[in-house]
């Protein structure tokens, strides 16, 4: 064999690796002026004659926010019940399961709850924000929007980047609530405490800085998922098929920069 | 048309528009007018550009080169005010319609309206009804979109580009995909349109018949390039070989070196020799 193959195999290398981080800061540029366009619109809107309507940030926040309640509910008390009996596991063998009331509070309101309600808006809506604006770039309603004189930024992200970052702080608010009440009816299920005993330990525990930390996150994640979901949904080539591979790839990303982003986060506020 | 009489005033001016798709040169500096209250059809075959032009008449891409005026205003240097004002006498119905598919017709129709003016929810809702009118469509203010067929989309794309009643109408490809007496009415819709609101039109189209019923005058685009620019008697005289080709339905025939032709077939460059194994 020449020598030739593998020469050619690590100039491609190279060049593939050259292009993937040329894109990824392409993509990271998209989100910046995303950002700074949407600012744009919101603040200088009105004075433009193109305010951003209220009556759109509210349709987008029921179609976030409340239409979510019941699963983000369902999963929330789901997660505070595997917490407690898996604390409750743990602990037995150190016989501290009493001590179980710290774990959970603490994993509720500084994780989970954020992560598992990120998650679920990001399948709920970061899916369908990347579904939408993808059907209509291939449809030609962006060009239409444009040439009407309504910025597509103003008519259809900032509506969207604002109900996130209402909503999902507000279901992740909600989250902890639910899976801390789950978890309470487990533990004084399971270890006969009352439940007045249990919240009066969560509540001793819980400092605000905790809701914060996790309502922080949320508002994060908030934005992650709506500029996923815009770049995705605006990237869009080739028709129907194409809409398929653009959602797909929104919510596969979403995720994952809601999980790196957690650790990421649980890491500089912990130091 | 016989009735036709140039006036002097220009509603689109373009002046050595130059434009790229990546690497590729779509248009070689074009020039090109539309005179106010004239209907242009633009005609040429697939990949001549002429969809390349209408896209920058509606700045939609970046020009490489060339200046283009619309109603006297220089595009490339408005701001964003004066764009969303100028966008305001524009009116275009796309060739898919682009009707908004969560909205209803109506509220399609009346989407400008509600962006750009003060009007209370009645009074667009009667100049919703006043359009769709206008159309043949009345009565079909509350269907989605989804519910309408090719040629009803097309009309209701077109009651949403004139309610503005602007003063420039662009139409892409409006009787593409419609049998030939609803490609008709189309024709008939645009010429109504001119004649009652005196609005220029621009129409990007393939097809001939409708070309040379509705046209004042026509461009002929071919490979980036305009062919001859003028009136459907013109146009209908032209020598011009290619104009001819198109006129007439014919293929051009392309004159091609053996060699060559193997090559694109074998998908090889002609000058390199195979490497030895």
């Amino acid at each position: 064999m020449s020598p030739e193959p593998s020469r050619n195999s690590a100039v491609e290398f190279t060049e593939r690796l050259g292009r993937n981080t040329v894109s990824a800061i392409e993509v990271f540029g998209h989100w910046g002026v995303l950002v700074g366009e949407s600012l744009f619109w919101l603040f200088a809107g009105p004075k433009l004659k193109q305010p951003v309507r209220a009556n759109a940030v509210i349709v987008q926040m029921m179609e976030i926010g409340v239409r979510a309640l019941p699963i983000v509910a369902m999963l929330s008390a789901t997660i505070g019940i595997m917490l407690a009996i898996q604390g409750i596991h743990t602990l037995r063998t150190f016989g501290a399961e009493s001590r179980v009331v710290v774990g959970i509070a603490l994993s509720v309101v500084r994780e989970f709850s954020a992560l598992i309600t990120g998650i679920l808006v990001a399948g709920r809506s970061g899916s369908a924000l990347a579904a939408r604006l993808s059907t209509m770039q291939i449809n030609q309603e962006i060009d239409a929007l444009r040439v009407m004189g309504i910025s597509p930024v103003r008519y259809l992200v900032v509506p969207a980047l604002l109900a996130m970052l209402v909503m999902v702080p507000a279901l992740t608010f909600l989250s902890d609530l639910v899976a801390l009440y789950a978890a309470g009816l487990f533990v004084s299920f399971d270890l006969g405490i009352s439940q007045a005993a249990y919240w009066n330990q969560t509540i001793e525990i819980l400092s605000l800085g905790d809701l914060w930390h996790g309502l922080g996150k949320a508002a994060i994640f908030a934005v992650l998922i709506t500029l996923i979901g815009i770049v995705n949904g605006a990237s869009v080539t080739g028709g129907a098929e194409g809409v398929g591979r653009v959602t797909t790839r929104a919510v596969v990303q979403a995720i994952s920069a809601i999980v790196v982003t957690d650790m990421l986060f649980a890491f500089v506020v912990t130091r | 048309m016989s009735d036709y009489k140039p006036v002097e005033r220009k509603a689109i001016e373009v002046r050595g528009l130059v434009t790229h798709y990546g690497d590729r040169q779509i248009l070689n500096g074009i020039d090109f007018d539309v005179y106010e209250g004239e209907i242009m059809v633009i005609m040429g075959g697939s990949g001549s550009g002429k969809s390349t032009l209408m896209r920058h008449l509606l700045s939609l891409e970046q020009a490489t080169a060339g200046s283009m005026k619309l109603l006297d205003q220089d595009v490339s240097g408005l701001s964003t005010v004066e764009r969303t004002e100028l966008s305001k006498k524009i009116g275009v119905a796309f060739q898919s319609g682009a009707l908004f598919s969560s909205m209803s017709v109506g509220e399609n129709i009346m989407l400008p309206l509600a962006e750009h003016t003060k009007l209370d929810r009645l009074t667009m809702e009667i100049m919703a009804r006043m359009k769709l009118e206008v159309v043949d469509l009345a009565g079909f203010e509350d269907l989605m979109p989804a519910e309408l067929s090719g040629g009803m989309i097309k009309r209701a794309a077109m009651a949403r580009a004139i309610i503005m009643d602007p003063k420039i109408l662009f139409c892409d490809e409006p009787s593409a995909g419609l049998d030939p007496v609803v490609a008709s009415q189309l024709d008939d819709l645009i010429l109504k349109l001119r004649d009652a609101m005196g609005m220029s039109i621009v129409v990007v189209t393939h097809e001939l018949d409708s070309a040379f019923k509705i046209a004042d005058r026509i461009t002929v685009l071919d490979k980036g390039d305009i062919l001859m620019s003028d009136t459907v008697e013109a146009i209908r005289n032209s020598t011009n070989e290619r104009i001819q080709n198109i006129l007439n339905r014919r293929t051009e025939e392309e004159t091609l070196d053996a060699d060559e032709y193997l090559a694109r077939l074998t998908g090889t460059e002609i000058e390199e020799a195979s490497p030895p194994l």
